[in-house]
């Protein structure tokens, strides 16, 4: 009881707690040294995509998370994002880059509740089978409809160069600060939200949608909230994916695999958690680099890229199903618990020598 | 003018592909009504099942003991799976069990292939494709093969759970899980046995599709096929597999030929679950599924 006080008087005290002392220390990192240090390769193929998938997991968070409605089409919100910020930037330009960006990230919010709609009769797996059909219809028709692609026969879009306010953003370092300035802010203003009462309404409908309507959360508005938050984060990071990382992008990059990569993301990272999301996606970017250079250092050039591959989706599989035995809880829960010994030995350590 | 020879062809063409579908989505409810869970790897298991068999025959094993060999693989299989990824998960919620499957449809995927190679196999069950036509409706002689197969299939499996005690067990559970429990049956036992009746499922419509398609990749994809399925049928019935089958499989077509050209052809690969959804906001819990009752 005297330690909750303590701790509870810590609070009033001192608003630098540990955990917004390690993400200040984060940010000093990934904006004053990072940016000037790391290759064009760390840059390019790691840090960037980790972001826009870390962004792409944050959005998905929301509404499968904390909102419980599972949905296995992310990978199309992505690519309404991508192709509306395509056409803003094309059609109108005198937009500035942002504000495509942020009305790419409106029109995939509308895009996702229309295909939300569903959630308001359908629960579990009849909603995530039917989140498929946007995952399917987006394809089809940005493939189709040669307009989106601005008459490209294949669909395929080439991203403009990155300007912030008449800034030219180019070469690695830009692209990276550019895609992390964006996912700080989205990330931030989501933790904001889900501290709300919105964000409160998310979980309640996620725990027990009849009891919460018994309470009196407006059911209806809070799960076409969820879906349209969510799209708009995912579609910014789809933004980002084709923008900023790949460059130049077509239909089917954004096929269903895409949507269950970010789904693992958050599984293996952890469900309802703003840091899972980012664990998760540094994992699913890192891990198979790390997997193909320890395979290639352990077996030489035996076996060709298909066992490669091959043998990566097992492992990946695998790894899935390990992760939901061992820890359903994600990485997250593993840190955490980390963290709690590092501090326990830290506050053991304390009073020995103070 | 209507052309209703031509519609009655497209019909006919759609109803017997449906009842591919409807192999698949079989598979699917056998595991839902038992166990809960939503096994995407179903579609893996087809083409591991296809797989192994088209390896089997191209290195020499004559048919019959081909078919049997991989009847015996798909069984080790289904106790596999209930050993190493539902035993572990059990009391989990739902949603966990699916991802589950998620990531062991990637293991099967990747096993698969990496055993027997990436390449594209023929299949030949020896079954005659030339169409032959009843009053003037061309219909394929393969399709009906299919058709009956799955007939059969389906004619056993209504005699197998209802004169059998394994069949009464799965019934058991699909109806109470804490009943069955109570009454002394063995869950693992019963799931590891209904695993290993999806998987034969899978070894029929992994032949079925690979013979249509040649066996490679794409075949998993079918599950993609089977969900719209699922979800018009209701995910824990048989019967609601078969006619749901039907009903996707004829619209499916009838769109395509008379919808598809106002969208420029390709629509097959969403009319079906545009369908579906439609028809799920009227009944949530597809045509013969169980009604939820929620209680706080």
């Amino acid at each position: 009881m005297s330690a909750l006080v303590e701790q509870a008087q810590l609070v009033k005290t001192s608003w630098l707690t540990p955990s917004r002392a390690g993400i200040a220390l984060l940010f000093v990192a990934a904006y004053g040294i990072v940016p000037f240090t790391a290759s064009g390769y760390l840059l390019d193929a790691i840090l960037t995509p980790f972001l826009a998938l870390a962004l792409a997991a944050v959005g998905l968070n929301v509404l499968t998370g904390y909102a419980g409605q599972v949905s296995l089409g992310s990978a199309a919100f992505m690519a309404v994002g991508a192709y509306a910020a395509y056409n803003f930037n094309l059609r109108i330009p005198e937009l500035p880059l942002l504000f495509s960006l942020v009305l790419a990230g409106v029109v995939a919010a509308a895009v996702g509740l229309v295909f939300g709609l569903p959630s308001l009769r359908l629960r579990g797996f009849y909603l995530a089978v039917s989140t498929l059909a946007a995952q399917f219809f987006v394809q089809w028709a940005l493939t189709k409809f040669a307009w989106f692609s601005n008459d490209n026969p294949s669909g395929v879009i080439d991203a403009p160069p990155l300007s912030i306010a008449g800034a030219l953003l180019t070469g690695a370092p830009g692209r990276y600060v550019f895609c992390l300035t964006i996912v700080v802010v989205a990330t931030f203003l989501t933790v904001r939200l889900l501290g709300s009462q919105s964000g409160r309404n998310f979980i309640a409908v996620r725990d027990h949608e009849v009891a919460a309507k018994v309470i009196g959360v407006p059911v209806l508005r809070t799960k076409l909230l969820a879906f349209g938050v969510s799209s708009f984060l995912v579609g910014i990071a789809g933004v980002l994916w084709a923008f900023a990382y790949l460059r130049t992008v077509e239909p089917d990059g954004f096929n269903l695999d895409r949507s269950f990569q970010i789904l693992f993301i958050i599984i293996i990272g952890g469900l309802a958690s703003i840091r899972g999301s980012f664990l998760g996606a540094a994992f699913i970017v890192v891990f198979p680099l790390l997997l193909s250079r320890v395979g290639e250092a352990l077996l030489g050039n035996v076996f060709d890229s298909g066992v490669l591959e091959m043998s990566q989706r097992i492992v990946i599989g695998g790894l899935i199903i390990v992760f939901l035995i061992a820890e359903p809880k994600g990485l997250v829960a593993l840190v955490d618990r980390l963290e709690e010994q590092v501090s326990r030995h830290a506050g053991r350590l304390k009073r020995r020598f103070i | 003018m209507f052309d209703y020879q031509f519609f009655i062809e497209v019909l006919v063409g759609g109803l017997l592909s449906g009842v591919m579908y409807s192999l698949v989505a079989i598979g699917f409810v056998l595991i839902y009504k038992t166990s809960g869970v939503l096994n995407f790897a179903q579609g893996a298991m087809l083409l591991f099942a296809a797989l192994t068999f088209v390896s089997l025959v191209e290195r020499g094993v004559p048919f019959a003991a081909a078919l049997l060999l991989t009847l015996v693989v798909m069984v080790l299989l289904g106790i596999a799976i209930e050993r190493t990824v539902l035993r572990p998960l059990v009391n989990q919620p739902p949603i966990t069990l699916f991802m589950a499957t998620l990531g062991l449809s990637y293991v099967i995927e990747g096993a698969a292939q990496l055993l027997w190679g990436t390449q594209v196999h023929g299949l030949d069950l020896g079954i005659n494709d030339t169409p032959f036509t009843v009053a003037g409706v061309f219909i394929s002689q393969f399709d009906l093969f299919a058709a009956a197969i799955a007939g059969a299939m389906v004619a056993l499996f209504a005699l197998f759970f209802r004169y059998t005690r394994t069949g009464l067990a799965f019934r058991a559970v699909a109806d109470d899980q804490f009943a069955a429990l109570a009454v002394g049956l063995r869950l693992p036992r019963v799931w590891a046995a209904v695993w290993t009746a999806s998987g034969i499922v899978a070894l029929v419509a992994g032949l079925l599709w690979g013979a249509r398609l040649g066996v490679q990749f794409s075949l998993s994809l079918v599950v993609l096929k089977a969900l719209p399925v699922l979800v018009l049928g209701g995910f824990d019935s048989v019967a609601g597999a078969i006619v749901g089958g039907l009903l996707i499989g004829a619209i499916e077509k009838i769109a395509e030929v008379y919808v598809g050209p106002f969208f420029g052809g390709g629509i097959e690969a969403w009319a079906a679950y545009v369908v579906a959804l439609g028809f799920l906001l009227v009944r949530p819990s597809g045509l013969f599924g169980q009604k939820l009752i929620e209680r706080v």
